[in-house]
């Protein structure tokens, strides 16, 4: 089945690939790139003035199951992932039962193959059950398919269990995904510490209960020559720490997720629970320093941490409101908005953080628009201005904080190993 | 000035001119109360629910004499809650009481944000009766009155908040409320329990109680509460008292009469001396007083207000 990408600007940044051109695709790989192609093909996209770019790899996502599939499925999941332009995600292992077995992880896989629309591939636990005590079998987890570690959702306390973490990591030749956080110093906060939990009464969750466990976390995998890669970096300390760790030589990646470097702690006033996430909205200051740390190249990723919650954990009181948001479908649109229309980033460049380098991090041979690659791409009509609605999403659960916010760029098609698995119709 | 808002939910989201709206009209109700039939029917037919989920006597009492003076109904629903409450959510309480064709929730409830969740998923009015460490704004309003009366203005006043300023709703009100007015507040207590930037709220800091009194107008002491799980963080109570207390010693060495207030119940010998809870600087009962006609005046605003925008709605 032949698929014809007509007049796209195509930008691939891992080739250093922008040009005005055609893409014919061949079941599920490109077959070719170039101008003018003539083929017969069934189906046609008409792309000028759109663009098309590697399918989004999505390296930080919720998908709920099996546990939970009230708040998500693989299946309604992938739904949105494509809406977003996502062709890749990393299913994170907090499910129940939780990532910590080869069992668990062929009981997602069988799921993942009859019901999921993109790629979806496997971050197994670091802990059995995640209790933090006692290590999964990481050479296990990793041949039957995990593509990372990591206790998400929590961070490992015992110092011991974390740095035999990143031997059996750097053994088996996976990173591992570090969820900082040093819950002696956040326990029962529930938003940035600092002017608005005082103005608002809430009990604040502090920068340092993340920037510590940074610091711990980069000094094990140091000791231990692991790859370590730090999910959802919300404070200034923590890239501080980071860019220091990259010039000593330390085999670390990083990622943030658009809330971070969108909103701020002030988001909170009037006790919205879709601006409730962990680690939470910090200062201006700590948004101001994610943009130069994207920019300076520090933070290597950009992650929507996609959590899914329904609205009775979210609907509730503030306090008792579930942490997390959803963010595969604006995931594109918020970072185009907030960092290339704002001059931080260009198109490669922003492209290189939701495609090239999570695929590096991964191991993966995608995020890229070549020949004789997969055939995963989004096209996307930059220019679009758009008002987030609840009604625009696939996900199961509408827990975003950006409703009601206008964004540039709209996703129009997404192709997925060949297929068109969305297309805004 | 016209009244609008349908709810009253903190004293951060009211403007200067609506909180002397708020003064001006208790002003007007507070005769009520001495008269021999202590009974306006401005809220005749009117139904006000006191939804508390924190017990707390005084503040549900003061509501409920205020809504009976203004001949509203009164239904009181006392709710036990635990830290994980199972069951029907706080918008499924307030949609069942707005269906039974209540007027006015007032509500009491531990967690900060509580009123205006409330708020915003209800066409009824709701009336914050404090919400976690967040607002208690009809206290500060009460407070502010008595001041006012007391002192004949607001503007140019020195006003100061001592006690446990991190856990409290009242201080919060009260801040927003001083400072709108023109008032200059401090807030003193030991290091611990002066939260993170509460300066950019336009209150100095002190930790020194002879400080906090010395250019004082007024002291508004709040209640020490030691039974709070932060046990580490509370400087033992008799130790409190000698460092904070509020006593006739300290009140004397200032040039001008303190005045002293405080939200009740006092613990004596912690927060003040009982000379001065009972002397002649406190206007404590008269707090409690005046909590009456503060609370009827909110309580009339916002119904005539939320009636308004009913007929608009209707057009
Ligand atoms: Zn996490």
């Amino acid at each position: 089945m032949k698929l014809l990408i007509k007049d796209a600007r195509i930008i691939s940044p891992a080739d250093k690939l922008d040009q005005i051109a055609d893409i014919l695709i061949d079941g599920s790989k490109i077959l070719k790139i170039g101008k003018n192609i003539k083929a017969g093909a069934p189906k046609i996209i008409d792309a000028a003035n759109k663009i098309a770019v590697p399918g989004l790899i999505d390296m930080h996502v919720h998908l709920r199951e099996p546990g939970r599939e009230d708040k998500e499925t693989v299946q309604s999941g992938t739904l949105a992932a494509a809406k977003g332009g996502v062709t890749s995600v990393l299913a994170m292992p907090n499910t129940d039962p939780a990532m910590d077995s080869a069992g668990n992880i062929k009981l997602l896989k069988d799921i993942i193959q009859k019901t999921a629309n993109v790629n979806v591939f496997i971050c197994g636990a670091i802990t059995k059950e995640r209790k933090g005590k006692e290590l999964v079998d990481i050479a296990a987890l990793k041949k039957s398919g995990a593509l990372a570690i990591s206790e998400d959702g929590n961070s490992v306390d015992d110092d011991n269990v974390m740095f035999s973490a990143f031997k059996a990591a750097k053994k088996a030749g996976v990173p591992v995904i570090c969820h900082c956080e040093d819950l002696s110093l956040s326990a029962g906060g529930v938003i940035n510490a600092g002017f608005y939990s005082t103005k608002l009464g809430l009990r604040g969750i502090s920068r340092e209960s993340e920037y510590k466990r940074v610091s711990r976390d980069i000094n094990l995998a140091k000791k231990s020559g692991s790859h370590i890669h730090i999910a959802h970096v919300s404070s200034k300390e923590s890239i501080e720490l980071i860019a220091e760790a990259k010039k000593t030589g330390v085999n670390i990646t990083a990622e943030t997720a658009p809330h971070y470097f969108t909103l701020d702690e002030s988001a909170v006033e009037g006790f919205d629970t879709n601006m409730k996430m962990n680690p939470p909205l910090r200062r201006k200051e700590d948004l101001l320093a994610l943009r130069g740390a994207l920019k300076e190249g520090i933070i290597d990723i950009i992650a929507s941490d996609h959590a899914p919650h329904t609205e009775n954990e979210k609907e509730i009181e503030f306090e008792r409101a579930a942490f997390g948001v959803i963010g595969l479908e604006t995931l594109l649109a918020v970072s185009y908005t907030e960092l290339v229309k704002t001059k931080i980033l260009d198109w490669p460049q922003l492209l290189m953080k939701l495609t090239v380098n999570p695929a590096r991090v991964l191991g993966l041979k995608k995020g890229l628009v070549k020949e004789g690659e997969d055939a995963d791409i989004a096209i996307v009509s930059p220019e679009t201005e758009w008002v987030v609605e609840k009604e625009f999403f696939l996900s199961k659960s509408k827990n975003s904080p950006f409703i009601n916010k206008k964004l540039f760029g709209l996703v129009e098609y997404t192709i997925c190993k060949g297929s068109i698995v969305y297309s805004k119709g | 000035m016209v009244w609008t808002k349908k709810d009253l939910l903190g004293l951060e989201y009211l403007s200067r001119e609506e909180i002397e709206l708020i003064l001006s009209t208790a002003d007007s109700f507070k005769e009520v109360s001495t008269r021999e039939i202590k009974k306006v029917p401005a809220l005749r037919g009117k139904t006000v629910v006191n939804l508390f989920y924190e017990p707390s006597t005084r503040t549900r009492v003061s509501f409920e004499v205020a809504a009976k003076r203004l001949s509203a109904d009164v239904i009181n629903i006392a709710t036990e809650t635990s830290s994980v409450r199972k069951g029907e959510t706080l918008i499924d309480t307030g949609k069942n009481i707005q269906a039974l064709n209540a007027d006015i929730i007032v509500m009491r409830h531990n967690c900060s944000g509580a009123a205006h969740m409330l708020a915003r998923s209800l066409d009824i009015s709701v009336v914050n009766g404090g919400d976690g460490w967040h607002e208690h704004p009809t206290q500060a309003l009460l407070d502010i009155f008595t001041l006012k009366e007391k002192l004949g203005r607001i503007e140019g006043l020195n006003v100061s908040i001592v006690g446990d300023i991190a856990h409290s709703r009242v201080a919060r009100s009260n801040i927003w409320g001083l400072t709108k007015l023109g008032g200059n507040v401090t807030v003193c207590a030991p290091k611990m329990l002066i939260p993170d930037g509460i300066e950019k709220m336009g209150v100095k800091i002190t930790n020194n109680i002879e400080s906090a009194l010395k250019n004082a107008d007024a002291v508004n002491v709040l209640r020490m509460q030691f039974e709070r799980d932060e046990k580490d963080a509370f400087p033992k109570q008799l130790e409190y008292f000698r460092e904070f207390g509020i006593t006739k010693e300290r009140l004397n060495k200032s040039a001008k009469k303190i005045i002293v207030m405080h939200p009740g119940p006092i613990n004596r010998g912690i927060e003040m001396s009982s000379d001065v809870a009972d002397g002649d600087n406190s206007v404590i009962l008269e707090q409690v007083t005046n909590g009456i006609a503060v609370r009827m005046a909110v309580l009339f605003l916002v119904a005539q207000a939320n009636e308004r925008r009913k007929n608009e709605t209707v057009d």
